[in-house]
């Protein structure tokens, strides 16, 4: 199952390797990871997208936990969350195919973040890996030069208390 | 007043006080010892740093307190590894530190750089890199809070050779601020009630009891638990010593070499009591069949412990000593006449044997050794059959007197680690119970022991071979005994004990072998006993690799 798991972590070198070492000690892939700061600026926010079986993954939370500078662990569930990834995608352009690229880049309601002399770069943000991968397919047709992604991030949809440092109670 | 860093690390080691260090000098670590030249604090130079690390652990596992090490950069640092790692695995509170070239070199592959800190991630509960002088202080306070509380562990910290020699105010911190790092020590009110409620309905109790119970200094709460309640205990390896293997109710140790009767216990209770314990896969054997009909309850102060292997009906996360103090005002007696019998019963059925003739049983030579101290004594040991001879023979009474390395199971831990105990306990008798494979592996430190009147007594079960492994070759292998015999190439301990000074005995007829130990007990000096023990001599009963744990080979009387 996948899994979308978001760490408060100390803003200090190493945490990321820490973490990252937590899953790839056993044997597990991370689909995709982003990091940043948070109102914070000592504290980092990491959200992981990762795939594996449920056991494993719950040991791995509590590994997390373990670690001296997480700060929370959150798994989280469907429909608790809003999540966003931005893609950017650069298609090969020449006078012939132009119009066809924008009118596929309207359908997706993505932007045009750079015009070329040979190329458009696309940009778009997306709730679901689908829809990525279904821009991407649209666009594939005129040759898709290069893709980058942010992986996904994360956050809670629940109230929360100001005062308690803005940091959101969520069920674990 | 401004200080330099070596100076801040010697001052911060003092309030922490630290009275021993143990480790090796070199490039990277020459301020920190210069100011060791005219400290207080006594520093055992170790004859390689993986002995500083063992000895450091020993140290911490014999008294309870942090245990200190130290060694340069690059091979320094990756010298300690090994007793680091065996340290991580056991929960041992120890602090290693280590030099590092200067902090504008790292990164640059420079002479005897590591990077120590990326090596020791996943073997470390916590390390850190020193950057700037003005952390050291706080770095260290942290280092020893992180390393002593919770579950314990080693924390390494690496010091470049510049930050040593900057200069900065000097301030020991009072307390520690760390929001990610809150230990529970204080078992769950509903979860310590619901507990007591199982064990008053239960029929077939059991205490498993584990290294956690010894460190949380549990012994006495499990004691009372025990003997109040009709509970009998058995124990892993490392939670030997956390209930005195003469009473009646004591199973000793359970799992791949334990006992029959505890293997049979076990797996006929209705209820598990596990304390500090983690349900190793040496304990449990086969998981699916292990103990069908019984509920858990999990006693861990390390989450992640709980329901990593197996489901857990109750569990509890605390300071084991303090749930059980708990546990004991709420639980009401259980009716366990009838399993109390059935115990007696297996305990007589399954009773531990071995051939007693003529020839030196490795057997024996424990069994005297626990004749002539009755549990009074330091038993460090390496790994193999030795360690397991030692786990089922010697009748551990009191906890901290069994140090062996459970978890990683390093061949070699068992001198050095002895070095340190001895430091610790200076009147406490101090074994190393060893094979000749084990004690070559760091038998360099006999000279270190010797320098330093350490009246160890080292019992070599010699067999010329590896003989776990030969063991299982013999069973599992069809006898094609690849690589585990010396046989020919085995060193002469007597004269290698005398070379470094020590007392070597060789003992070759079963009558001598009491003597012997009297011998020994009574020279004040290290003192290598060189057993030759029958070769194929195997440690029974055993539970062949992935087996249920009553399935075992040589278990009945």
């Amino acid at each position: 199952m996948k899994h979308t798991i978001s760490i408060l972590v100390e803003n200090k070198f190493g945490v990321l390797a820490r973490i990252a070492g937590l899953f790839s000690a056993r044997g597990f892939n991370i689909t995709s990871l982003a990091v940043g700061e948070t109102e914070d600026p000592a504290v980092s926010r990491m959200t992981i997208v990762v795939k594996g079986d449920d056991k494993t993954l719950e040991q791995i939370k509590k590994q997390l936990n373990k670690l001296i500078d997480t700060i929370k662990v959150v798994d989280f569930k469907e429909g608790k969350f809003i999540d966003r990834e931005l893609v950017l995608v650069k298609v090969p352009v020449f006078a012939e195919n132009r119009k066809e690229v924008l009118e596929a880049i309207k359908t997706f309601e993505a932007k045009v973040a750079n015009v070329g002399s040979k190329s458009i770069s696309v940009e778009m943000a997306a709730n679901q890996d689908g829809m990525i991968k279904a821009l991407m397919e649209l666009l594939r047709p005129f040759g898709l030069l290069e893709v980058v992604r942010t992986g996904r991030i994360a956050m809670s949809v629940e109230d929360m208390d100001l005062k308690s440092g803005g940091k959101p109670e969520v069920n674990e | 007043m401004k200080m330099t860093g070596a100076q801040i690390l010697i001052e911060s080691l003092k309030k922490e006080g630290v009275e021993t260090i143990f480790g090796y000098p070199g490039g990277s670590v020459l301020p920190i010892f210069d100011k060791l030249y005219d400290s207080p604090i006594k520093f055992i130079l170790t004859r390689h740093e993986q002995g500083a690390a063992h000895a450091a652990d020993g140290y911490a596992r014999a008294t309870g307190k942090v245990g200190v090490c130290l060694a340069t950069s690059g091979p320094g640092a990756t010298n300690l590894v090994t007793g680091i790692a065996t340290a991580y695995m056991d929960s041992v509170p120890m602090v290693a530190i280590t030099g590092q070239v200067k902090s504008f070199l790292i990164g640059n592959d420079a002479f005897q750089e590591a990077d120590i800190t990326g090596i020791t991630r996943p073997i470390t509960k916590h390390n850190y890199l020193v950057e700037d002088v003005k952390d050291l202080a706080r770095i260290i306070k942290e280092a020893f809070h992180i390393a002593r509380t919770g579950r314990p562990g080693p924390v390494l910290i690496d010091f470049p050779v510049d930050v040593q020699m900057q200069e900065t105010e000097f301030a020991y911190p009072e307390k520690v601020d760390l929001r990610g790092y809150n230990p529970t020590y204080e078992g769950h009110p509903g979860q310590i009630k619901r507990a007591a409620k199982a064990i008053e309905g239960a029929k077939r109790p059991i205490l498993y009891v584990g290294g956690g119970a010894v460190i949380s200094e549990a012994s006495n709460e499990v004691r009372e638990l025990a003997s109040g309640n009709g509970i009998p205990v058995t124990m892993t390896l490392l939670g030997l010593g956390a209930f005195p293997m003469t009473d009646d109710l004591a199973l000793g140790m359970l799992g791949m070499h334990g006992t029959g009767y505890a293997n049979h216990a076990i797996m006929e209770s209705d209820l598990i009591i596990s304390v500090g314990a983690r349900f190793d896969d040496r304990v449990t054997g086969k998981l699916d069949e292990f103990a069908p009909n019984a509920k858990i309850i999990h006693i861990d102060i390390d989450p992640s412990s709980v329901s990593k292997n197996v489901k857990v009906d109750i569990p509890i996360v605390g300071d084991a000593r303090r749930v059980l103090k708990g546990l004991i005002k709420a639980v009401k007696k259980p009716d366990t006449g009838t399993w109390l019998k059935r115990i007696a019963e297996l305990k007589e059925k399954f009773r531990l044997k071995y051939k007693d003739d003529d020839k030196i049983r490795p057997q024996y030579v424990i069994e005297e050794i626990w004749n002539a101290t009755k549990g009074d004594a330091v038993i460090c040991t390496e790994v193999g059959q030795n360690q397991m001879w030692a786990a089922q023979y010697y009748k551990f009474m009191k906890p901290r007197t069994i140090l062996s390395s459970g978890g990683l199971g390093t061949m070699g831990y068992g001198f050095p680690a002895a070095i340190g105990a001895q430091i610790g306990c200076p009147k406490s008798a101090v074994f190393d119970i060893a094979g000749d494979g084990s004690i070559q592996m760091n038998i360099q430190e006999l000279a270190t022991a010797v320098i330093n009147k350490l009246p160890i007594k080292i019992i070599i079960l010699n067999n010329s071979c590896l003989g776990m492994v030969r063991q299982w070759q013999e069973l599992f292998y069809k006898k094609r005994y690849s690589h585990t015999c010396f046989t020919g190439a085995c060193p002469d301990f007597v004269k290698l004990a005398q070379a470094y000074g020590a007392v070597g005995i060789r003992v070759t007829k079963k009558d001598e072998v009491k003597s012997a130990i009297d011998k020994a007990l009574n020279t004040d000096n290290v003192v290598v006993m060189d057993f030759h023990i029958e070769k194929e001599e195997n440690v029974f009963p055993m539970v062949p690799a992935g087996e249920a744990i009553n399935r075992m080979i040589g278990g009945m009387a």
